[in-house]
């Protein structure tokens, strides 16, 4: 589904991404794990297009085309979906009007009618419940005035409407209390099947324990250093990074 | 060197036939076209020429009189060649525009428009004045409203009508509100003023249809110097509609409107506008100059809401007032303006409190971009005998790139302690962190840029009448086209 080559990516003068390589493939958990500074959240941003980033080298293939070629909103009709770790506020708008933005823009893209109001309003409703999310907030003004955990719990029902083929969770857990972390977690394994990927980005091994990845890496200095299976992560959690050196 | 006798009566017989050439003037007027710049010759054939009664004539004179003594004002923070107001025709008589066959011989980028503000067919062959047949006539629509509502004794007519039919209302209320001398642009359309509306709703009367959404244009050929009057009686209630999404073009580069609103007892009047005057082009070139004034009057627990998109024109100068006279009365403003290219407005309202417990909301919401500018400038004053009256001001500015300018100019005075005064002002950017987010969900910039707008209008865009509301958002997203990314 997705494969990395050699990725080498800047901010202005600053490389942040020094050669990264990864294989994601269908129905598979990824989980990168890293300290801070080490390029986490520049992955991500590249890999949906944010145009902060330069790619100096290296190649993301995505369903076998280059992911660098098409712009951010074609990624995203392709099915890439990233929930922010900051996902920024838009007053004034609604969720159910953004929601409902973005998936007629995707059925646009791929030359089908707009999405029917019972058709919206029954996902609207699934969803709702998948999540534990009171209806009420569908009229709220996006983002405007949620707590850090809502914000999170928001990004998650976009992805759980939108359906997407392959999602990168960026810290999706912080901010979130113990119980909404079980709600998050419960509702992105429901999403999970043998034919969409997740890539979780993480500080913690907390999140690792309700949402079990596949393959565990750990990013440093814009490198994968080392990769393994979920036991990697419970070594990190008890050695804490030093262990790389 | 002494004149000989023969020479002067040479110039006795020459002045003589000049003055004859001057009464040959009126040959001028039956075709339908006078000479540039003003006079009172001009205006007195105006007033003939619209068959007006002597004291609209007087009413006429006299304004022009006190406009001859003004200056046109600079304080606003716009800057254009001051027009020469001798260089202008007064009186055109209405032309008949072209009239197409059908809608394929619009043209097509009109067509477009049309198309993308989601405007009907019906309607856009009313805009385009493309020959409609007879059972869609506007005009019979049109008539059946008016019996309608000449049942229930409003009167929904031009202005140049009600001086005939109905002088003594007009002459009763015209001017009252915004008085001739009131400024320079007010003076000049008391002379000059052309045609405009004129609306009475008897006392305690609801009006059961927004006023002028069926006569959208119907009153087109107003001209430049428009002139409105709408008068509630106790207890009524009015929602009028001027303006029109659709681009509006126009040879008169000046645009001097006067509207007067007087809300007596209990009544209410909500005024929405929408404004797309062409704005001249992307290098700031032609477009019209709108110097607008116009002001309500609130008698005792009246209501008056004034709701403004604004999109076009070069040069905005305009502030839609509420003087708050009764007791208990209200007074709101509700403003979108948007200046993009090279566009500048200076726009905002003035709240005149005078009665006890009066109270008022004013709403704005500016938003620039290309290399525009864009000014609020709001009034907010409450006099010695408002006690206990209220005002909140919101102020917001949302700018699109870094060449354009945005300024609030909050003039507050309060003469009483029992008053309460509120303020607040904001100023955002669209930022490139929302617009990445709306394109990581599939949203194209464009379209990302307009959600964004929108929410951000909301408020006020909530507050015009449902129709209008969708075309009005569609219109900003046209507006903004192109202003980022």
């Amino acid at each position: 589904m997705l494969e990395i080559k050699n990725l080498k990516a800047q901010i202005e003068d600053k490389t942040i991404l020094n050669g990264v390589n990864l294989k994601v493939n269908k129905g598979e958990v990824h989980a990168i794990m890293g300290p801070n500074g080490s390029g986490k959240s520049t992955l991500s941003s590249v890999i949906a297009g944010n145009e902060d980033y330069d790619v100096s080298s290296g190649s993301i293939t995505y369903e076998g085309d280059d992911l660098l070629e098409m712009a951010p909103e074609e990624r995203s009709h392709r099915g890439v979906f990233l929930s922010f770790q900051y996902p920024v506020e838009i007053p004034g708008l609604s969720v159910s009007n953004f929601i409902k933005t973005a998936i007629n823009e995707k059925r646009k893209a791929f030359g089908q009618e707009n999405i029917s109001a019972k058709e919206l309003l029954q996902l609207f409703k699934e969803k709702c419940e998948l999540l534990n999310i009171d209806k009420e907030y569908l009229s709220r003004s996006l983002n405007e005035g949620f707590s850090g955990g809502e914000k999170k719990r928001n990004e998650i029902f976009q992805m759980a409407m939108m359906e997407p083929k392959l999602s990168i969770l960026d810290e999706t857990d912080s901010g979130l209390d113990i119980d909404a972390l079980k709600i998050v977690a419960n509702g992105v394994n429901s999403l999970k099947s043998s034919s969409n990927s997740i890539i979780l980005i993480t500080h913690y091994q907390r999140l690792l324990n309700y949402i079990v990845p596949d393959f565990v890496h750990i990013l440093k200095d814009g490198k994968i250093v080392m990769s393994g299976d979920k036991s990697l992560a419970q070594k990190l959690e008890k050695e804490g990074y030093s262990f790389l050196n | 060197m002494k004149i000989e006798p023969k020479i002067s009566e040479d110039i006795l017989l020459d002045e003589v036939t000049s003055k004859e050439y001057e009464y040959g003037f009126t040959t001028n007027i039956e075709s339908e076209k006078i000479e540039k710049g003003l006079n009172e010759d001009v205006i007195k054939f105006i007033s003939k020429k619209k068959n007006e009664p002597d004291w609209m004539l007087d009413f006429r004179l006299e304004a022009f009189k006190v406009w001859q003594e003004m200056e046109e004002p600079d304080w606003a923070n716009v800057n254009y060649p001051k027009p020469d107001y001798q260089d202008i025709v007064y009186y055109c008589a209405p032309k008949q525009k072209k009239k197409l066959n059908s809608l394929d011989d619009l043209d097509p980028e009109m067509k477009k428009t049309f198309d993308r503000l989601g405007i009907s067919i019906d309607e856009q062959k009313r805009l385009a004045n493309v020959a409609v047949d007879v059972v869609m006539d506007s005009v019979s629509v049109a008539t059946s409203f008016k019996e309608k509502l000449a049942e229930l004794g409003i009167i929904f007519c031009p202005i140049s009508e009600a001086i005939q039919k109905y002088p003594e209302l007009v002459k009763k209320y015209i001017g009252t509100v915004i008085p001739t001398r009131d400024n320079f642009f007010s003076a000049l359309n008391s002379a000059v003023f052309s045609d405009g509306s004129f609306c009475y709703i008897p006392r305690g009367t609801e009006c059961p249809m927004e006023l002028s959404t069926y006569f959208r244009i119907n009153e087109a050929g107003t001209g430049q110097f428009e002139r409105t009057l709408v008068i509630a009686e106790e207890g009524s209630y009015v929602s009028y509609l001027e303006g029109c999404t659709a681009p509006m073009r126009d040879e008169n580069q000046l645009h001097a409107a006067v509207v007067e609103l007087v809300a007596l007892d209990s009544a209410e009047i909500k005024y929405s506008t929408v404004q797309n005057w062409y704005p001249g082009d992307k290098n700031g070139k032609g477009g019209v100059f709108n110097f607008v004034t116009k002001r309500g009057i609130c008698h005792d627990n009246a209501k008056i809401s004034w709701t403004q998109v604004e999109t076009g024109s070069a040069v905005t100068w305009k502030y839609p007032s509420c003087v708050l006279k009764g007791k208990n009365s209200i007074g709101e403003f509700f403003s979108v303006a948007v200046t993009n290219n090279f566009q500048q407005a200076d726009t905002g309202t003035k709240m005149v409190h005078l009665g006890e417990n009066s109270k008022s909301t004013i709403i704005a919401k500016g938003i620039c971009a290309g290399k525009s500018n864009g000014s609020y400038r709001g009034l907010v004053k409450i006099a010695k005998g408002a006690k206990n009256s209220r005002n909140f001001s919101q102020c917001d500015s949302l700018l699109m790139g870094d060449k354009c300018g945005s300024h609030t100019f909050p003039y507050i005075e309060v003469d009483n302690k029992s008053s309460q005064v509120e303020h607040e002002a904001t100023t955002s950017k669209i930022g490139e962190d929302q617009i990445f987010y709306c394109n990581q969900r599939g949203i194209g910039t464009e379209e990302a840029v307009a959600l964004i707008v929108n929410g951000y209008c909301k408020e006020v865009l909530n507050k015009l009448p449902m129709e209008f509301a969708v075309e009005a958002k569609k219109l900003l997203e046209i507006s903004l086209e192109g202003s980022v990314g």
